[in-house]
This record gives C-alpha cells, sequence and structure tokens, in this order.
C-alpha cells in the first residue's frame, strides 16, 4: 500500500458572498494594486492517505470533501495533485523532511 | 428506539435535556432557566450519550462545539448524541438549536441552508429585535405573528445562506420563524445584523419540531437581563408538551402501542 498525497481546493459556490474575499480584496486595493477584479477566499487541505493507487486515493479524498470537509450548500470542492510520496510519506519514513 | 423514547413525562412536566458537547458554553445557562425560571426537570445530555429515553424537548446550546474546527457545527454533527437527535425528532420531539446548536442542526442536515461569517466580519454581541412570522409552533404557541421580542445574539458565523430554491420552498411553507426588524417589525436591511438572507434569524423543519435560532432565548428570560420575551418560547414548549400529555391521558383507548404515559 502506498502513500498519496492529494490537496482538496474547498471554494464558495459562485453566488454565495464572501465577506473575507471583498475584505483582502478592500486591502489589495489600499496597497495601490489597480485592476484586481475580484478576490475569492477558500479553503486548501492537504491529505495524506494510503491507497493501492493514485485513482483510489483521490476518491478516498474524494469521498471526504463529500462527507465532512466541503458543505455542499455553499461550497464546492476539487480534488488536485494527488502525488505518490517516496518512501512511505510522513508515518512510514521516520520523520525528517516532505 | 420507539415512540417511548419521547413520551410524555407525566406528573413532573415537560422534561428537558441540554446537550453538552466539548465547546458548549451556554448549557449552563439553558439548564438555569429551564431549573429556575420555567421550573421543569433538566438534566444535562453528553454528547457521547445515544439515547434520550424519557426527554420531551432537546435543547442544543450555544458554544463553540469541537472548537468550531472546519466550520461551525461540522464536526458537532457527527457526535453520537446527534444520531439521537435526529431519531427523537423524526418520533416527534421537540428539538430547539440555539445559536451554535442552531449551526449543528444545519450542519447535520435537520435544518436547510448554511451559516457564513456575518457581512461585517465582527463577532455581532448586541440586542436585536425579531419578528415572529410563524406563531403556530410548539416553540411560538404563546407568541402572537407579527409580535416583537428583544432576544440578544452572540456570534460570528450567522449570516444564513441558502440557496434560491430551498429559500423559496422555505418562505412557502411558513418555516421562517424569526426575522431581524426594527421596532415597527419591519424586517429591513438596516436592521439586519450579520446580512443573513431575507433578514432570517430562525427557522423550524416541515414537521414544526425543530427550530434553530441564532438569537439566545435563554439570555432574555429574567428581568435582570432585559428581557423576558426568550422565557416565551420556553414556556410555549411546556403548554405545548404537558398539553400534549394531557390529551393523551384523557383519550387512553386510541393507539395503545408503544405509548409512554403510565401515568
Amino acid at each position: 500500500m502506498a502513500v498519496f498525497r492529494a490537496e482538496a481546493h474547498i471554494t464558495l459556490k459562485h453566488g454565495v458572498l464572501d465577506p473575507q474575499g471583498k475584505a483582502v480584496h478592500g486591502a489589495l486595493e489600499a496597497l495601490g494594486y489597480s485592476g484586481v477584479e475580484q478576490v475569492r477566499l477558500g479553503k486548501l487541505v492537504e491529505i495524506e492517505v494510503q491507497a493501492k493507487d493514485s485513482a483510489e486515493a483521490r476518491s478516498r479524498v474524494e469521498e471526504m470533501c463529500r462527507k465532512l470537509l466541503a458543505n455542499p450548500v455553499l461550497e464546492e470542492y476539487r480534488v488536485a495533485a494527488v502525488e505518490l510520496l517516496p518512501n512511505g510519506g510522513a508515518a512510514g519514513a521516520g520523520g525528517g523532511g516532505r | 428506539m420507539t415512540a417511548a423514547s419521547c413520551g410524555p413525562t407525566a406528573g413532573a412536566g415537560a422534561h428537558f435535556g441540554v446537550v453538552v458537547f466539548p465547546g458548549s458554553n451556554c448549557d449552563a445557562d439553558c439548564y438555569h432557566v429551564i431549573a429556575r425560571v420555567v421550573g421543569r426537570p433538566v438534566d444535562y445530555v453528553w454528547h457521547g450519550e445515544s439515547d434520550l429515553a424519557g426527554f420531551d424537548c432537546i435543547i442544543l446550546p450555544g458554544g463553540f462545539a469541537y472548537g468550531d474546527h472546519l466550520r461551525a457545527g461540522a464536526i458537532a454533527r457527527f457526535s453520537p448524541v446527534m444520531g439521537a437527535v435526529r431519531r427523537f425528532a423524526d418520533a416527534g420531539g421537540c428539538v430547539l438549536g440555539i445559536c451554535n446548536g442552531f449551526q449543528v442542526l444545519l450542519e447535520a442536515g435537520m435544518l436547510p441552508g448554511a451559516m457564513l461569517q456575518n457581512a461585517s466580519l465582527r463577532f455581532a454581541c448586541r440586542e436585536t429585535l425579531l419578528r415572529v412570522d410563524n406563531a403556530g409552533l410548539p416553540f411560538t404557541g404563546r407568541l402572537a405573528a407579527g409580535q416583537v421580542l428583544k432576544i440578544p445574539i452572540a456570534h460570528y458565523q450567522g449570516n444564513y445562506f441558502s440557496g434560491e430554491q430551498e429559500l423559496s420552498a422555505l418562505e412557502a411553507r411558513g418555516g421562517v420563524v424569526f426575522r431581524y426588524c426594527g421596532p415597527d417589525g419591519d424586517a429591513s436591511p438596516g436592521a439586519n445584523p450579520n446580512g443573513s438572507l431575507r433578514n432570517i434569524a430562525g427557522i423550524c423543519n416541515s414537521a414544526g419540531n425543530v427550530l434553530g435560532m441564532m438569537p439566545h432565548p435563554e439570555r432574555a428570560s429574567e428581568d435582570i437581563l432585559g428581557s423576558t420575551d426568550g422565557r416565551l418560547l420556553f414556556l410555549s414548549v411546556v403548554d405545548y408538551i404537558e398539553g400534549r400529555a394531557a390529551a393523551r391521558r384523557a383519550a387512553p383507548a386510541t393507539g395503545g402501542g408503544g405509548g409512554g404515559g403510565s401515568v
């Protein structure tokens, strides 16, 4: 069983007000950045998960998004960058770097 | 779990349970109001509990259950007690979610919609005025449609959101129970403390026995706190539960199976 790292990107649906995005947008304009059309904030969840291949890793993380990580009323999710970790990932490698 | 589990505990009066999650912080206030102000039996229910037999009304109190990590209520809804609360509600038991308790009910899918951060991005802690839009519920029997109540809010994520279709369905079935309003009952944008769609402050399920609201009625149940309007919600549900129990006693021959009250 290999270990994969996946990124779940969780963002507000279009049409849902994003007060934090608006505040950041205002701050960027205050700093002098012109031409910023819109800013939307979301969450990035990094998950290291055991699976037999990257397709299984992806489907497991997608299920986690549906059940817990994203609220379907407000949010959308996208699972990106599913990559095989060398040395079995954080748990198997006995510490050290990534 | 059978109907007996939410049956009336006739004799002692309506029996309340106050759920305690790790991070709940309005549980003692709710307990105090039921025990000392309303004068009915009340017990704390730890979130690991999975049996609500003997209770007539369950309160999910305010606070920060499980630290509100990920999203308010997102983790609390997987507590063992929430499965029991769902069964309790399905069997007709009365459930009141206040503030964080409302957020938990939304995350659990027991009420429609979700909460966003306040439009102001500020924690809002102040008195609000609420217009009663549905006075035909177990929790609103002592209220009149259009009546204005003074009950405080204290939250950062109380900005009610729902998809357009769900919102229309909610409105059409009378599911909006309270709206933030001005002194004249007008639900204007200026009276909206958090950006909630259509000034929504509280909603109920289709059956009417599950109510979620951001304002804190337990903080408006005694004169010394500046308002006693919140007490009317608790007294309403007591009327409902004890009236239901009395009606069952008056008609003992019907039903038969699973009936709770042996008194």
